[in-house]
């Protein structure tokens, strides 16, 4: 027998034991911070038509996304790769309330290529998103619920990353430009690539005026002294994008009330997620990881292709990822070790320990190893007519 | 005690080779020793850049911002050289991982070709300097002279991707065939119609009778920043890029 049967495909993981108790344990406590915020538990279908998970101009979620055609309407069907677009169809078209509404959810997702730090094709998304409100509030709360959510997992020493996907979407509508180029100058803003994004412009046959505000684009990310910089920057362009760069400010220093210690960063160029985000975008960085752990944004409108659009914004975290940085380890439990005996006083006794939350393992007949050998650290004797616990 | 018994072996000439390795052997610990202690030190910043011709021009860019490295340590076979300045350090490594150690943050910067940045997949990194060192051109060369046979062009490279891509802008099937070297044999002994790669002088193009045709991409270094590093230590790194964008104007 080949010894690569028991290999697991590239990026696929299973969790052990102490990862996967580390996982329960966050996994349970995350979902019952979240339903103290008042959002609700949805468990979104594993896989779904094509047409319902793809919202969104988002190429990258498409070729992140597993495809297979369904046997009994010949139609096309993806493994989620996100689980943002199943929510918000759930939002639109099943539940249809008209006051906000915030659903958590919380499952494995399937991508095509392995991607971040570890490499893996199944992250254990974490999220949670907010319908129906549109405006500083709604943004607030879920970025408050994100820093809440790493907090819980030992990640305080964070830094938020704040931006708005407005500023870019108004100055290239604005200048007329097509799809095409706002593709091609999306991509090398998200790089940072100067020299092409320069070359490229160049190509766009803008006025010299808005060729400077593209320009300088790119380099609109730092401390809080850039917003001023943004503002002075693009004071020409339209009122719409002043508004855009003076709601993140209000957006960060509302955070920054709840979070004091908060480390902050704008970035005005920033254009990432799944590009169906169209506000307020936002990240988690911290040191030692190269890339972002966390992150979310506003993404108006998206129920459009489901029927009924609202206004949506939230978060999302790879839990498996945070497992791996996360400081707070899981204390080792131990159980109680009762021999193998049908006396019926010891049934009662096991049965009484267990529903106080103790673990009991029953020895088998001519089991191999002893109580240490199944992680027990105490034992059931028997004294005086009476069960008793004894360390070993 | 331990350089005692160092000399002890030099003393004998027919272990001159075990006394390199103990050199080597003792170099490799401090280097690992010096990695360790900085990769605990938050403050320092990493650079990595691949040896060879990239190297030589950026350490004329980096004296030029007042970063040096020690000839002691050029000399030696350390692949983490420290500088004259203790808050930054130089990673030695191939072209091709550049891209690869900054993404992943164990360097906050890199220097790199074009060309390798065109042939990289991941993400996570910014590229926001031309420092227009090692300049060259990538193009498509063949036997002067010579039309390709095949009604599907059969294309010798190390340069997958951009060479997929760059055919397939021109609507134009080809088969690549992926080398890691002296491609310009490719076309002479049969094995490919033509082949695509880094021309400068295009010297080792004309001694084996090739000639360029197309022209496909100028080359030419990057400054690479980390996406995290970038927005996590931007009060260092900025001023830094800033600089080595001055230094790149200065002529």
């Amino acid at each position: 027998m080949s010894k690569d049967r028991w290999l697991l495909p590239e990026g696929i993981e299973e969790s052990l034991p102490d990862e996967s108790a580390w996982l329960e344990k966050y996994r349970r406590e995350l979902v019952d911070m979240f339903s103290t915020w008042g959002y609700e538990l949805v468990m979104p279908p594993l896989i779904e038509y094509l047409d319902s998970l793809l919202i969104g101009p988002s190429d990258d979620l498409d070729l992140q996304t597993f495809k297979l055609t369904d046997q009994l309407t010949g139609r096309m069907m993806g493994v989620r790769a996100d689980m943002t677009s199943q929510v918000a169809r759930i939002d639109a078209h099943m539940l249809k309330r008209e006051a906000p509404t915030r659903f958590c959810y919380l499952g494995t997702v399937l991508h095509t290529r392995p991607s971040g730090r570890d490499l893996t094709r199944s992250p254990l998304q974490v999220g949670a998103e907010l319908y129906g409100h549109s405006g500083l509030d709604s943004d607030v709360e879920v970025i408050c619920l994100m820093l809440e959510a790493l907090s819980m997992v030992g990640i305080d020493d964070v830094l938020l990353d704040l931006g708005h996907v407005g500023i870019f979407t108004n100055l290239v509508n604005k200048a007329g430009l097509n799809e095409w180029q706002q593709k091609q100058l999306q991509a090398l803003l998200q790089q940072k690539a100067q020299p092409e994004y320069e070359k490229f412009l160049a190509t766009c046959a803008l006025s010299d005026d808005r060729n400077k505000v593209f320009l300088s684009l790119m380099d609109l990310s730092g401390d809080t002294g850039v917003i001023a910089e943004a503002k002075q920057l693009l004071k020409d362009s339209d009122p719409e994008v002043i508004e855009y760069i003076d709601y993140v400010a209000k957006l960060s220093s509302r955070v920054v009330m709840c979070y004091p210690n908060i480390q902050l960063h704008y970035d005005f160029a920033a254009l990432s997620g799944y590009r169906y985000q169209n506000g307020a975008v936002f990240a988690a960085y911290v040191s030692g990881q190269g890339g972002e752990i966390a992150r979310g944004g506003r993404y108006d409108m998206i129920g459009k292709v489901f029927g009924r659009s609202r206004p949506a914004t939230g978060f999302s975290v790879d839990l498996k990822a945070l497992a791996k940085i996360s400081p707070k380890t899981n204390a080792a439990v131990f159980g109680i070790y009762a021999p193998n005996d049908d006396d019926s006083a010891l049934q009662d006794k096991i049965k009484q320990l267990r529903a106080q939350g103790e673990r009991v393992i029953c020895a088998l007949s001519n089991q191999q190893g002893n109580e240490k050998d199944v992680g027990c650290n105490r034992v059931l004797v028997k004294q005086e007519q009476q069960w008793v616990v004894k360390d070993v | 005690m331990y350089r005692r018994k160092i000399s002890a072996i030099g003393r004998k000439d027919s272990t001159r080779a075990s006394l390199t390795n103990v050199n080597r052997i003792n170099s490799l610990a401090r280097t690992r020793f010096h990695f360790m202690s900085a990769q605990a030190n938050k403050d320092i910043t990493t650079i990595a850049v691949s040896k060879g011709r990239i190297f030589d021009e950026c350490s004329e860019l980096l004296k030029k911002i007042g970063i040096t490295v020690a000839q002691k340590d050029l000399d030696g076979r350390k692949l983490v050289l420290p500088t004259n300045k203790s808050n930054v350090r130089l990673l030695i490594i191939r072209a091709t991982d550049v891209p690869t150690y900054v993404q992943y943050g164990a360097a906050e910067l890199g220097v790199v070709g074009k060309d390798t940045l065109m042939e990289f997949t991941g993400d996570g990194i910014y590229e926001p300097l031309d420092l227009g060192i090692a300049k060259c051109r990538l193009m498509v060369a063949g036997v002067e002279g010579k039309t390709a046979e095949s009604r599907r062009m059969r294309v010798a490279t190390k340069y997958l991707q951009s060479t997929r891509r760059y055919f397939a802008s021109k609507g134009q099937q080809v088969e690549l065939i992926k080398l890691y070297g002296s491609m310009e044999l490719a076309p002479l002994l049969g094995l490919a119609d033509c082949i695509v790669d880094l021309v400068a002088t295009g010297s080792t193009l004309k001694a084996n009778g090739l000639v360029a045709t197309e022209h496909i991409a100028d080359i030419s270094s990057r400054l690479i920043v980390n996406k995290a590093a970038m927005k996590i230590k931007s009060a260092t790194l900025k001023p830094l890029i800033e600089e080595f964008r001055l230094a790149v104007e200065k002529p």
